[in-house]
Order: structure tokens, then sequence, then C-alpha cells
């Protein structure tokens, strides 16, 4: 085996990410954890997680992600700020292109996540920011006494809706069916809710404002195909995720929605290259189910590692 | 706080921002927000790398309503970047360190 930089790269710095890092590092594989911005992924932006288990109490998104990266530190894991490019997978030593360099290691575990899919209605990107939101615990104290629109009806949409009463006057939680989607427990803490009022069959047209940001929402009924103008002053939009899979190429097989397929041991279609957390095919992404995807990916990285030095 | 990131208020925007001499990177943010959190060390670290090209201020939102309200921000964390009093560029939302850099690079 010809030598290589490291044993491991880990892409992402989410609590998929972190965890491989951990197991990596207990293995003693040489490993770089490499995140585009800063640890945590899309848990930064998650009020408050309360089915993680060893926390009765329950915590925020950014404090689990602080207690990983801290666990994850003590190891000796090395966190770099930098993105992949682009990846050469097709040999046994793995090339990967970052912004200032090319890296080469033996495997690779790919923990990008998935970022929230935008509706791409007329008026979603320009008012970003100003009205348009995907983060509550960022952006709800914004919105004191307001009234705001939510899109969508899972976990998300539902829970965040939640958090979101507790600044503002009034949401309507904007929802394509008849019926939501999320847990069970989330739907009924939603329903009774004074502040919420579902509207049902409905999706989101567009969003329209001035210079000063959001004023009011189009919605239409899907079923009788009514159009609908809502006075908010803000808008937030929880309608899934997208896989973070810009850089991959086409040797690594994604599924229909562009989320990687991998078998029960997280190997891709590529020898060597894993896919854990968010960013794979999976029935559930959750906190829970990306840091198991991770153990399993890290121990057989450090398999397919060893096997490739015995010979 | 970074020696190199300094915290500006209502009252210290037009000094410290809009009449600075050269560009200047406003990170707005508050302490119940995860992501400005960890956004934080990204600005430290390009903060090094720009020193005595950019100056780099933060903003408490809930310290200071007037200057955010001004800029009509209703998401954190978001950049502002200024040069010559003017806003030239409007980040928000967790970014890659590569997209503030590249914001950056424009405006010196």
């Amino acid at each position: 085996m010809k030598h290589t930089e490291y044993d491991l790269v880990i892409i992402g710095g989410g609590p998929a990410g972190l965890t491989a890092s951990i197991y990596a590092a207990r293995a003693r594989l040489n490993t770089l954890v490499l995140e585009k911005s800063a640890p945590g992924g899309q848990i930064l932006v998650t009020d408050w997680i309360e089915n993680y288990p060893g926390f009765p109490e329950g915590l925020s998104g950014a404090d689990l992600v602080m207690k990983m990266t801290d666990q994850a530190k003590r190891f000796g894991v090395e966190i770099e700020t930098s993105q992949v490019k682009s990846m050469d997978v097709a040999e046994s030593v793995k090339k990967l292109v970052l912004n200032d360099r090319t890296i080469t290691c033996k495997a690779v575990i790919i923990a990008t996540g998935a970022s929230p899919r935008k509706l791409g209605v007329p008026g979603e990107a320009e008012f970003y920011g100003k009205g348009i939101s995907t983060c509550a615990t960022c952006d709800a104290p914004f919105f004191k006494n307001s009234v705001v629109a939510a899109i969508g009806g899972g976990d998300t949409a539902v829970q965040e809706s939640i958090f979101l009463t507790r600044f503002v006057d009034k949401v309507y939680l904007i929802h394509r069916r008849d019926q939501l989607r999320a847990t069970r427990i989330l739907q009924e803490r939603a329903l009774e809710n004074d502040k919420i009022e579902v509207v049902w069959d409905s999706v989101l047209s567009s969003v329209n404002g001035s210079v000063s940001g959001v004023e009011s929402i189009t919605i239409e009924n899907v079923k009788t195909g009514e159009q609908l103008g809502i006075a908010v002053e803000g808008c937030f939009v929880w309608v899934g995720i997208t896989p973070n899979t810009s850089f991959l190429n086409d040797a690594i097989q994604v599924d229909q929605g562009g989320f990687i397929v991998v078998n029960a041991k997280m190997e891709t279609s590529v020898p060597g290259i894993y896919a854990a957390g968010d960013v794979r095919n999976t029935p559930l992404r959750q906190v829970a189910t990306a840091v198991g995807d991770s153990a399993i990916a890290a121990f057989e990285a450090a398999n397919y590692i060893e096997m490739l030095e015995d010979h | 706080m970074a020696e190199n990131i300094l915290a500006v208020s209502d009252s210290t925007f037009d000094s410290d921002v809009l009449k600075s001499d050269i560009p200047v990177l406003v990170d707005f943010w508050a302490p119940w927000c995860g992501p400005c959190k960890a956004i934080g060390p990204v600005i430290e670290e390009i903060s090094k790398d720009y020193e005595g090209k950019v100056k780099f201020f933060k903003c408490n939102v809930d310290d200071n309503p007037a200057t955010p309200g001004n800029y009509g921000i209703r998401a954190i964390p978001t950049l502002l970047i200024f040069k010559g009093g003017e806003k030239l560029d409007q980040i928000v939302g967790m970014v890659d360190k590569a997209k503030i850099e590249e914001s950056l690079n424009k405006s010196i």
C-alpha cells in the first residue's frame, strides 16, 4: 500500500462526522475531519433535543454539538475548516481536492448531512433573512408579538412552530395535506396550542413584501385551487431537506433524491468510501441514527484500512 | 471575544463602522442563537487572516435593536460588509468560510 497523508478523512463535522472521528481516533487511525464552516451542522439550529438518550432534561443542539466536539478533541481529533471541491476515488489511494490543496487518504466517510430544502417560489430567495427563515431559534425573537407563517407538517415544522409561539402572537402552519406527518406527541402539542392555526391542504405560492421585508404570503388550496393572501411579517420554511453532495462524483451511487446509497456496513458503491447520517438513504434522520451509522462506518473503515495494509 | 474583534453598539456604529477608513465586517449575533455561537470561531480565524485590511466588529442585537432595524435584519447570524459607509454585502445564516472570504476579497 502506498503512503497517504491520512488513513481516514471524514467529510462533515455534525453529529455523524464527530462520532465517526471519536471511533476512528480510538482505533488509532490517523484521521482528519473537514468541516466547511463550524462543527455542528443542522442540529445547531435545533432549539431543544429531547429524544437523544442520556440527557433526561433535554439540551440545545448547540450544547450537544459542543460536548461532542470536546469529546472528539479529547481523543486528539484534528478538525479543519475546509471544503471538499471534488474527489478522485477510483484507485486505492483516495484524493480529495480542497480549497487550497489536494490531500490523500485510504478511506473516506461522507457525513456532510443535508440542508433545508427550498421551495423555489417567487420571493423566497429575495426575502431570505428579511422575513424568510429556516431557523426559529435564531430568528423568532425578531418576530415578537407578530403574526408569522410556517410551511410544512413534519417533525421540524411542528416542533419549531411550537417554539415560535413563545415569541409570536400567531403561527399559521401551512400544510399541503389534511393531516400532519410529525410524531404524535408533537402533533398533540401543536393542535392544543391556541396560537397555532393549521391551514390544511395548502401550499405556498409566493412571498410578498417591500424593501423593509416580508408583508404577506400567498397560498393555494391544492384541492380547490383557491388562492389566499395572509398578512405575515415572517415565513418559516420547513419542507424537508436536500443532501449536501455537490462534490460527489458519478462513481458513487445515489438514490432518486440524491441521497447516498449504502449497505448495512455503510459502504457506498465505491470500496473504501462510506456514508453516514442524513446524507445517506435512511428512513429516519435523527441525531441518534446519525451516531449509530457513524460508529458502524468508522468500524468498517478501520477494518478496510487494516485489510489494505495486510496486502 | 478575540482581541481583533470589538463590540459595536447603536451609539458607536457610525464612528466605528460607517466612518472607518478600511472595509468593515459586522457580525450580528445574540447569546440565544446557536449558529451565532458556532460561526464565532470562523469569524475569529478570518479576522486573523485579514488583520490590517478589514476591521471586525460584533453587534449584539438584543442590546442594540436600532442598527439591525435600520438594515432590515430579521435573521442571525447576519454579516454585513461595509466600505466607505456603504453596505457592500449581506450574508445570512451559517455559511462556508470561503463564501465570507470571497466577499471580503471583493471589498479590499
